[in-house]
């Protein structure tokens, strides 16, 4: 199964990357902007036995996120598993 | 005494701090592999500075899952002292030996300058050798260094004496521009609850030799360490 998972700064952490970007889009003419985040999308592609559910899988990435892809503790994630086929 | 200093892929102020270990009269350096997962004989241990891993994901999130690392943890839990900096610092944030995490800094700049560190608290293993309110000047070149922490942990940090070194101007004074990197009230350096974990984003091993332009404020963070070893001898 193929997975996407987006992680972001958390509500409330600063994030130096987006107030950079959210200050240069003015200078090109796109007015207008606010609430720039910069994050990182993250796509992985998941062996799934037969038998596996979309509850284990869920699970699965959910805990890689948790452990390594993310860290909590500044970093928010949401993922997508197409289960394909 | 064994300082043992862990050598990651990317790791490239190992053979500073080895130079800066061997320095002392009696303490002796050791490389410690990140494959493997024992840490010997050895009576404290450095996370060097560097990119571990190209710092690929976050600073510090792959070699946190080294063999070694669970050595480290054990030899923490154990009360053994273990000095991370720079990406040592953020390697121990990211295996949760260390609270809080590092951003990237405020400036987006990759910061290589000279900065003043304030002792805040000299009754730890890593200060000893310093007074409160002694000032520290000492190299800091990294590109993530902005320290945060939520509100609960910063209040924790701060009520048990954790936070060891903050940024300051050559007077001793919390200013916007003393702070290089946009860190959270300041922190340069903070230890763990039990004091025996300790992370900063300066180099003391870059300054360990009054004769060189680094000059030799880094030494007092070894030499704390080195009497704090000697007394735990004398005691045993």
């Amino acid at each position: 199964m193929d997975v996407r998972v987006y992680v972001t700064p958390k509500k409330g952490i600063l994030d130096p990357q987006g107030v950079a970007v959210e200050r240069a889009l003015p200078a090109l003419g796109f007015e207008g902007v606010s609430e720039v985040r910069v994050g990182k999308f993250i796509e992985l592609r998941l062996a799934s036995p037969p038998g596996t559910t979309a509850e284990q899988a869920h699970r699965n990435v959910d805990e890689m996120c948790r452990k390594l892809l993310a860290n909590p503790i500044i970093e928010d994630f949401t993922f997508e598993i197409d289960a394909g086929e | 005494m064994r300082f043992g200093i862990v050598v990651f892929p990317g790791s490239n102020t190992d053979a500073d701090c080895w130079q800066a270990v061997a320095t002392f009269p009696g303490a002796e350096p050791q490389f410690l592999w990140h494959k493997h997962d024992t840490v010997g004989d050895v009576d404290a241990i450095i996370l060097p500075g560097g990119f571990s891993y190209g710092d690929y994901l976050r600073c510090g999130a792959i070699a946190r899952f080294s063999p070694i690392m669970g050595a480290v943890a054990d030899f923490a839990a154990d009360g053994g002292l273990v000095l991370g900096i720079c990406n040592g610092f953020q390697t121990l944030l990211e295996a949760g030996l260390l609270p809080g995490a590092m951003l990237r800094n405020i400036g987006l700049k990759f910061v290589c300058r000279y900065v003043n560190l304030r002792v805040e608290n000299a009754d730890t293993p890593f200060t000893r050798s310093c007074h409160e309110g002694d000032l520290l000047r000492i190299v800091v070149k990294h590109n993530e260094g902005n320290y945060t922490a939520d509100p609960e942990t910063l209040a924790a940090l701060q009520a048990n004496g954790q936070v060891l070194l903050r940024y300051v101007d050559a007077a001793g004074r919390r200013t916007p521009t003393a702070n290089p990197n946009g860190a959270l009230d300041d922190i340069a350096g903070v230890c763990n609850a039990t004091h025996n974990v300790f992370g900063l984003m300066p180099h003391p091993e870059n300054s360990v030799e009054a004769a060189l332009a680094g000059g030799a404020d880094g030494r007092r963070i070894f030499q704390s360490m080195i009497n704090t070893l000697l007394l735990s001898r004398a005691q045993a």
